[in-house]
């Protein structure tokens, strides 16, 4: 079954940018995250493939400023993709080689012709390395 | 399904004797169901040639992949539209802020054209079309986006079990790395799975196309991939440079001969039919 096609041009658009980008659809699946994405995420794509973006939420935690653990329905993509509205969050990663960093994440929910929910986009903007 | 190709021309109508054998005419493709249903693939110039067969119709379905002049400057010159008796339906893309029938009078009204959509003498139904399946008559048409510059649709005909897949305009190697890709990642893919007969994008030469990344149309070699990877019957290479004359186009459909592909190639020529 093919993507849609806007999903298709959005992961070779992200394929070529240096931002870390994941791109996620609306059913639910982790679609892609570029090279850049991989050194936040802590595993290569190739590695994870596309993957249900529950069992990639239960692997990688999310926390706030104060150390709190955010609760998958408060996490930036689910609130951006369930509330139709981009959110931009100050948080804590910790991907999957079990590294805690600090980062920006900015969601975008992307909508296609027609009013079709096709997913969200998350870009990642790292604080440690500023 | 009987499929005649009245323009196979991209860009720009060409006329003249270095491609009186490919055509010279913007897209037009022709399309009869077994019932009679009738469906014109696009309103390029080559419209004007299915003219001389649409003499006792009542009905015709106008499928518009997109709205670029070569697809629509022979709209307003079909002759139908100038019968009363006949209900002439338009399908093409919206846009994101506008419908099909604001897009359409952009161009069908002064000073680019005499005569304003309002005043044509048909039954005139205007169709934003919808992505997914709907049915003309005895025919099942899907339309989907396409990788090319604006509102883009694809279509695939289907009449009892046979298909017809149509993708005039089509860049689906856009920023693929490696063309082509796994079929979920392509554009088109869904389209042209396993069609009876591919009409494709083949505005360049593989050495052309770096030159024109973005542009929205493929070479000769990314259509064999995509229709090998579509595991289609037969490809009909469409949409023809303006630049390219009749024996340009006969050296690119040469070299295709120097590998077997798994799939006929029929050469895309104006006037060509291809029962189904």
């Amino acid at each position: 079954m093919q993507k849609p096609l806007e999903l298709i041009l959005m992961r070779q658009l992200t394929g070529y940018l240096a931002m870390p980008i994941l791109i996620a659809d609306a059913e639910g699946t982790l679609l892609f995250y570029n090279r850049p994405a991989e050194a936040i995420i802590g595993r290569s794509f190739a590695e994870t493939g596309e993957l249900p973006l529950l069992d990639y939420m239960r692997e990688v935690h999310l926390y706030d400023e104060d150390g709190f653990l955010i609760p998958p329905e408060e996490r930036p993509l689910p609130v951006a993709m369930r509330e139709h509205r981009a959110t931009h969050r100050r948080l804590r990663i910790q991907g999957l080689d079990g590294r805690m960093r600090l980062v920006e994440s900015t969601v975008l929910p992307l909508q296609g012709q027609g009013g079709r929910t096709l997913g969200g986009a998350v870009i990642f903007w790292e604080l440690d390395q500023r | 399904m009987k499929v005649t190709l009245w323009g196979t021309r991209g860009s720009l109508a060409t006329a003249g004797p270095e491609t009186v054998r490919y055509g010279g005419n913007t897209s037009c493709v022709e399309v009869r169901g077994a019932d009679g249903t009738l469906l014109v693939l696009d309103a390029g110039t080559g419209i004007q040639r299915l003219n001389a067969g649409v003499g006792g119709i009542t009905s015709v379905d106008v499928l518009l992949t997109h709205l670029h002049m070569d697809h629509l400057q022979g709209l307003g010159f079909f002759a139908p539209l100038y019968r009363p008796e006949v209900h002439v339906h338009i399908w093409g893309p919206a846009s994101t802020t506008m419908d099909l029938q604001r897009r359409l009078v952009r161009y069908l009204s002064p000073p680019l054209f005499p005569v304003r959509l309002r005043e044509l003498p048909c039954s005139l139904t205007l169709h934003d079309v919808p992505l997914g399946t709907f049915t003309i008559g005895g025919l099942a048409v899907t339309a989907a986006l396409v990788s090319h510059p604006g509102p883009t649709v694809g279509y695939r005909v289907v009449e009892g079990g046979i298909a017809l897949a149509y993708l005039p305009d089509h860049e689906p190697a856009l920023g693929v790395r490696d063309f082509p890709a796994e079929p979920s990642w392509t554009s088109g893919f869904d389209l042209a799975a396993g069609a009876d007969l591919l009409i494709h994008d083949v505005q360049f030469t593989d050495e052309e196309y770096p030159q024109y990344v973005g542009w929205g149309h493929s070479s000769i070699g990314q259509a064999l991939a995509f229709a090998r990877l579509a595991g289609v019957k037969r490809l009909v290479p469409f949409h023809h440079s303006p630049a390219h004359t009749d024996a340009d186009l006969d050296r690119l459909l040469e070299q295709t001969r120097a590998r077997e592909h798994p799939f006929a190639i029929l050469p895309g020529k104006e006037g060509l039919t291809i029962e189904l």
